[in-house]
């Protein structure tokens, strides 16, 4: 059924039509709306049995999950931001105790400074916790995605994260095409644990392991985490089959089969590039993109193959390594060594800068014409940041770098006194 | 088109109604706000984009056909006009006249037929007793444009609001259309 839906409720539909026997969570912008939705529809009975459990932190909220799904529940939760990183501990142990946990994190940036607004930051400091990243492009893949994360979880006793652009997605009105109930609990078969609390069955989960076995097991996770690169495409196109749709996969490419040019992306960012490459097209220039939509496990054979043939590759990120440069633009340098292909990594918005038209605009006219590093900021305001490392270093007590630069842009009064 | 007011007048609102509007008539549409302070009597913006065709761009309009200030006392404090053509459409709450808000000048050389105003914030007195004009302006707004026809408008209102307050901005809505259609 098409529906003109919030993002945060199309998931909620999405989450409700798996249904999950335990939902946790805490409320953080931009998610709240998420786990709002999913409270009302447990208590008026639309969601049953399911037990809504409000808890006082996001620590609690993955302690929960955990529990319920070592109890044999299906389990749900939502966060974004510090949310994540509070849970971080717990994340590592749902991915390790191989539980099938599905969450959805709203990306959004982290402090300090602290920003509500999006990002990547948040979902890729936990790249290597042993959790499955997925990506959505829009709020239809959003709630598609749900759908076949629980598939995928359950298949492989391994947690997954549904990466959803906070704010620009969970927040944006779209047309959604609501899935039927009926079709979501024939492609979505009943929870099935792996391993269980159960007290006519005694076992420990969670047992200490010492140096004899702590590798073995740890080496499983990443042996999962591989064979989900052949079960998320075939998830996939199993979806595709029962809803007439295509959503997730692996990569997806755009005007790539000629491009010499190829700009690579995750999220909700996609559709904007996509709009740029085909004004770029109309002009005869060859560029195309590419959607990495799961990025944990990394799929380096389809990005290698998808990638091989263009001369220069973009990455357009949302989030990096401090002190070394991009992270997507390192795991996309990984699957092209020993081809000679110039990958060039552009951070880009940031705490909720928005990303335009115009700015790529720009950019991709300054990598044609080869004018693109490595590394670049897109529309970082760099005088103002000259300005500050100059205030710094001019002595006395320059005071915290927020304060002058909101100062500088006329964003706060000055100081009274 | 880009939607201006104050937090508490329905910015988000009245952004989300027109895409909703839009949709049952057929065609997509996309809403979406710019969070910021968004705290009662800060100022507000939202978006909505209408197109036959699927839209995947996800970036704020900077350079909107059309306009609505819920709130003209943002006119001197919030670059309200910013992007805007010289033949974009734009609606302003108000009763007073361009010249008495102080933007007289800003507007020569503009379509003068697409600069208009309506007593948003009073029709909303009168049918909700409320000084409410978001679902308003939207009545307005489908009589200066014909973006959207009025009774999807009313679909959208009555959608999201069931039962009498419905009607009563309904009633609204067809007011400031006809006000705006005169």
């Amino acid at each position: 059924m098409l529906k003109q839906e919030e993002g945060s409720q199309a998931v909620a539909h999405a989450v409700a039509m798996c249904r999950p026997e335990v939902i946790c969570a805490y409320p953080i912008s931009p998610q709240t709306h998420i786990v709002e939705g999913l409270s009302d529809r447990v208590r008026r009975g639309d969601l049953s049995p399911c037990e809504f459990v409000s808890v006082e932190s996001e620590f609690a909220a993955m302690s929960v999950a955990i529990g319920a799904s070592a109890a044999g529940a299906r389990a749900y939760t939502a966060t974004a931001s510090q949310g994540l990183l509070y849970m971080a501990e717990a994340l590592y142990n749902a991915s390790g105790l191989g539980l099938p946990i599905v969450m959805t994190v709203a990306n959004r940036a982290i402090g300090a400074p602290i920003n509500i607004w999006n990002d990547h930051s948040d979902s890729m400091s936990q790249r290597d916790s042993g959790w499955i990243q997925l990506y959505a492009e829009s709020n239809q893949e959003a709630l598609d995605l749900h759908v076949q994360a629980f598939k995928l979880a359950e298949e492989l006793s391994l947690p997954v994260m549904v990466c959803v652009d906070g704010f620009i997605l969970t927040h944006a009105f779209e047309r959604v095409d609501l899935p039927a109930q009926e079709q979501v609990d024939a492609f979505l078969p009943a929870f099935e644990p792996r391993q269980m609390l159960d007290p006519a069955d005694p076992v420990t989960i969670g047992a200490m392991v010492g140096p004899e076995a702590y590798f073995e097991v740890k080496y499983l996770m990443h042996a999962k985490q591989l064979d989900a690169l052949d079960r998320i495409p075939r998830i996939a196109s199993e979806f595709e089959e029962a809803f007439g749709r295509s959503s997730g996969g692996l990569v997806r490419g755009y005007r790539t089969e000629d491009a010499e040019t190829i700009v690579v992306a995750l999220g909700s960012v996609l559709g904007t590039i996509e709009d740029v490459v085909d004004e770029l097209r109309e002009q005869g220039v060859k560029i195309g993109a590419l959607g990495i939509k799961c990025f944990r496990p990394y799929p380096l054979d389809e990005v290698r193959a998808a990638l091989a043939r263009a001369g220069r590759v973009i990455v357009l990120e949302k989030a990096w390594a401090i002190g070394v440069g991009g992270i997507v633009g390192q795991n996309v340098r990984l699957a092209l060594s020993g081809l000679p292909v110039s990958v060039h990594d552009v951070i880009a918005g940031l705490g909720g800068r928005p990303i335009t038209k115009r700015s790529l605009r720009a950019l991709f006219a300054d990598a044609l014409a080869d004018r693109l590093g490595p590394l670049s900021f897109l529309d970082l305001k760099r005088d103002v940041v000259e300005r500050e490392l100059e205030r710094q270093t001019a002595g006395g007590r320059p005071g915290p770098h927020a304060e002058n630069i909101l100062k500088e842009l006329g964003v706060v009064a000055a100081r009274s006194h | 088109m880009r939607i201006h007011g104050r937090g508490g007048q329905g910015v988000v609102t009245a952004a989300e109604l027109l895409s909703v509007a839009a949709f049952n008539e057929g065609r997509h549409a996309q809403a979406f706000p710019s969070f910021g302070s968004e705290r009662t009597g800060a100022p507000v913006v939202s978006f909505c984009r209408i197109d036959d065709r699927p839209i995947r761009a996800h970036e704020p309009i900077s350079e909107p056909d059309a306009l609505i200030v819920q709130d003209p006392t943002l006119l001197h404090q919030v670059d309200l006009f910013g992007g805007l053509r010289s033949d974009g459409f734009v609606l302003i709450n108000t009763s007073r006249s361009l010249a008495d808000l102080g933007i007289a000048e800003f507007f020569e050389g503009h379509h003068s037929e697409r600069v208009l105003r309506v007593p948003a914030t009073d029709i909303a007195r009168e049918h909700l007793g409320r000084p409410l004009p978001n679902a308003v302006l939207l009545g307005g707004f489908a009589a200066m444009t014909r973006a959207v026809s009025l009774d999807a408008v009313a679909g959208a209102i009555r959608e999201r609001f069931p039962g009498a307050l419905g009607d009563r901005n309904v009633n609204a809505a067809r007011n400031a259309f006809e006000y705006v259609d005169a």
